[in-house]
């Protein structure tokens, strides 16, 4: 699609984001020596710290992964939001309090409080660094997201923009300034998420209907009655046995006959072994052929080709014509080109060749074209009866469209949007293949693990003064990140049916439906968004500077910084990591950012967790136990993501690679392997010696009450 | 052990047997997630409600009860 930057949007989005930037460098300016840049001086009320988790852990993760999985597929990407949300209890319940009791300014520092060991302290920077990388990767995704509707730039001025902004904030500010920053955005992303949910019940749904000849969104012709059985190869529509009539007309039309499919072949796409071919291809577009009920429907699919080499282009709908190379054509039109009558309303007045926007119901119950306004459970019960159109990407590539971006409508019930099973990552549960069922459970496990072992949410229980302030902190933060993951329910079923997604970008969906409602609330959402993104990659990236700065080269190489060398080296270390995820975020610009948040949340739980519940709670615990745990979890995790399916379909570009491990998702093997290795090699090694530090590592046993 | 960090491991247990049956049933028994038992939600939507309610129900419960090991002196919420 083609966005049009409104001025007054524009000028919204860049006064929030100004003032923010503001805030941070007054309030960093306060924040000088290592340990306030660090830890701001352990002096952050409770209520504000609380807050702020929301504002770190909302990030682009929630409110635009998995609001744009719930609007492309419907419940399963609530099944994140439960996850999330559900790590917290470990985070509270069992990791929360010992750990400020044990704690410094990082992760490494914590566990190493009992054994002052150089190894702990480098495997632990390591894969704090790692973990914080691939939590970067989706944020810097989410940015460019935001971005693109909202300026007009393409995706990767988007996610440029936002890292050159964190690595300023970054290296003039630190963790006061994020603290306060993340205080003001979790509360107003909560806030103004709940304006939009009730937005969305007080609209209701509207139905638009399929139809023949619309002009404002693709096409459906049927339905047709099926009486011929087809060939089981590639053919010509006109001399083929396809012979589909329309339905209660014997005598009627023909599909050959139709003027859509003049000039039509129909195509099995490359995995095909159906009776009927799945596909038309036609001058006048790309056609789904669809059965339900005996009836057979022609909707018509989007496609995205972009043009290698100068030539004609396989879906181009002016053959003749010869584009350079390097031009994109949508639904067969060089994307951006003007046409037709300049004073007709399309887009600003300005009708241009571009995708269609997509999201519609198609049938309301009882025949009704609008609801009105809906209460909170009318709305799950009045689509629950309800027809939605929903759109995917072919998953294979057709024969004769090869290279080219095929988005399919499926026409799909309400009730069955709103089971789990949907979304392909998790269409494994309806199978009975055990090996699916599990990598869902897996998934499940790690979000669940994940929280809790995350270097940038840990560093928040630093920033308070004692442990019944983080533990209230922690109470407020699940309070707003609970009722926020209510809403993404509401928000993800709105955008669904906004009328107004990207079929190209699941990650946009959020903002276009805030688009689609009110160009003024559209304008305050990004910005809190883009802000959000801002505050969490900047609490990433101090982690990581965290790491390397203490870690690694004060604790692991012993080299004497002071206090004014050691911010300088977290500053450049800051830089580094923040160019990298500038590089990143915009090689992974494809992948939905909840489910790039789930990778890092296995990594996370299979590295840190075994090592840092063990030693929590397990006296036998050594030094060596933990530093194989946190290796044996890391490489594990690391490997079974980088050699599964999805990745190497997805980011390496080995198409339908189905992978080298049985599953993609990692945490249920990782976990526990990582749980044993610590378990296993500290039987194998000498117990530790109890020293002085020992008395305030371990909770003292006087403590009982 | 402090009686916080017990009563942590032991909400923490409750939590588990909750998330985790919810977890099984989706990947071993979808379809009774379509079930729809009040006002016209399905067991889908409800029983994800219910988890982000219980979890913050249990966190104010812990809130609540549990008392601070080194902070004898403050005694607030502490009359478990």
């Amino acid at each position: 699609m083609i966005y049009e930057p409104s001025f007054m949007a524009v000028l919204i989005f860049l006064g929030f984001v100004g003032l923010t930037m503001g805030l941070s460098f007054y309030l960093g300016g306060k924040a000088k020596s290592s340990a306030g840049y660090f830890a701001a001086h352990g002096q952050i009320p409770w209520f504000i710290n609380g807050v702020a988790f929301a504002g770190d852990y909302l990030s682009a993760a929630s409110f635009l992964g998995i609001c744009g999985m719930i609007a492309f597929y419907g419940y399963d990407g609530f099944l994140y939001s439960i996850g999330f949300l559900a790590g917290w209890i470990v985070a509270l319940f069992v990791v929360a309090e010992p750990l400020k009791r044990l704690g410094k300014f990082t992760f490494a520092d914590a566990l190493n409080a009992k054994f002052q060991s150089r190894g702990i302290t480098l495997v632990i920077g390591i894969s704090t660094l790692i973990v914080s990388v691939f939590y970067l990767i989706p944020q810097m995704v989410g940015a460019g997201a935001l971005i693109t509707p909202l300026l007009g730039f393409p995706h990767w001025v988007g996610v440029l923009i936002v890292g050159a902004t964190v690595i300023v904030i970054v290296v003039t500010a630190g963790m006061v300034s994020t603290t306060w920053v993340q205080f003001l955005k979790g509360s107003l992303l909560v806030l103004f998420s709940a304006i939009l949910t009730i937005m969305i019940l007080n609209k209701g749904f509207t139905v638009t209907p399929e139809s023949a000849d619309a002009v404002d969104r693709p096409r459906t012709l049927g339905p047709f009655a099926f009486d011929k059985v087809v060939p089981k190869k590639d053919g010509d529509l006109g001399n083929a046995v396809v012979d589909l009539r329309k339905k209660d007309d014997d005598f009627g039309t023909a599909i050959k006959d139709l003027p859509e499919m003049v000039g039509a072949h129909w195509r099995f796409d490359s995995q095909d072994k159906v009776s009927i071919p799945p596909y038309i291809i036609a001058p006048s577009g790309v056609w789904s052929v669809q059965t339900d009920a005996g009836n057979v429907w022609l909707r018509e699919c989007q496609t995205v080709e972009d043009i290698e080499s100068a030539g004609n282009g396989k879906t181009s709908k002016d053959p003749e014509r010869v584009y350079e190379a390097g031009a994109q054509l949508v639904n067969g039109y060089l994307k951006g080109e003007e046409y037709g009558d300049p004073t007709a309303s399309y887009e600003n007045g300005r009708p241009r060749r571009q995708l269609f926007p997509v999201g519609q119901v198609s049938k309301l119950p009882e025949g009704k074209t609008e609801t009105g306004a809906l209460g909170p459970m009318e709305f799950f019960s009045t689509l629950s009866d309800s027809e939605v159109i929903l759109w995917g990407k072919a998953k294979h590539s057709i024969q004769g469209l090869e290279g080219v971006n095929v988005y399919v409508p499926k026409v799909t019930a309400g009730s069955q949007v709103l089971r789990p099973g949907e979304n392909p990552k998790f269409a494994g549960i309806r199978s009975t293949d055990f090996t699916k069922k599990l990598n869902f459970v897996s998934l499940m496990l790690a979000l669940f693990c994940g929280t809790a072992s995350l270097p940038h949410i840990l560093i928040r229980y630093y920033t308070v003064k004692d442990q019944a302030a983080a533990r209230k902190s922690t109470i407020v933060g699940i309070g707003a990140i609970g009722f926020f993951y209510v809403l993404t329910l509401y928000l993800g079923l709105g955008a669904m049916t906004s009328g107004a997604m990207d079929v190209t970008s699941t990650n946009m969906s959020a903002p276009l439906l805030a688009k689609s409602m009110s160009p003024l609330l559209f304008a305050i959402i990004s910005a809190i968004a883009f802000t959000t993104v801002l505050g969490t990659v900047s609490g990433l990236i101090l982690a990581a500077a965290g790491a390397v700065v203490h870690d690694i080269m004060k604790n692991y190489m012993h080299i004497q910084l002071t206090d004014s060398e050691s911010v300088r080296v977290a500053k450049i270390t800051s830089v580094v990591v923040g160019a990298a995820a500038i590089v990143l975020g915009i090689l992974f610009k494809e992948l939905n950012v909840g489910a790039l948040v789930g990778w890092a949340f296995s990594i996370a739980a299979s590295a840190n967790l075994p090592s840092l519940i063990m030693l929590l709670f397990w006296k036998r615990t050594t030094r060596e136990g933990i530093i194989s745990g946190v290796v044996v979890g890391m490489v594990t995790s690391l490997a079974w993501i980088l050699l599964s399916g999805p990745t190497l379909d997805g980011v390496f570009g080995f198409k339908g690679h189905a992978g080298y491990v049985p599953f993609s998702e990692p945490g249920i093997v990782t976990i526990p392997l990582g749980f044993l290795t610590v378990i296993g090699v500290s039987l194998m090694t000498p117990p530790h010696v109890e020293k002085e530090v020992a008395a305030e590592g371990e909770v003292p046993a006087t403590a009982e009450s | 052990m402090t009686s916080s960090s017990r009563l942590g491991l032991l909400l923490f247990g409750v939590y588990t047997v909750i998330y985790a049956a919810f977890v099984l049933l989706n990947a071993f028994a979808p379809t009774i997630m379509e079930s729809t038992p009040v006002g016209g939600m399905n067991l889908a939507v409800l029983s994800g409600f219910a988890l982000i309610i219980i979890a913050f129900a249990l966190s104010l419960v812990y809130g609540y009860l549990a008392v601070d090991a080194e902070e004898p002196a403050k005694k607030e919420g502490g009359d478990a």
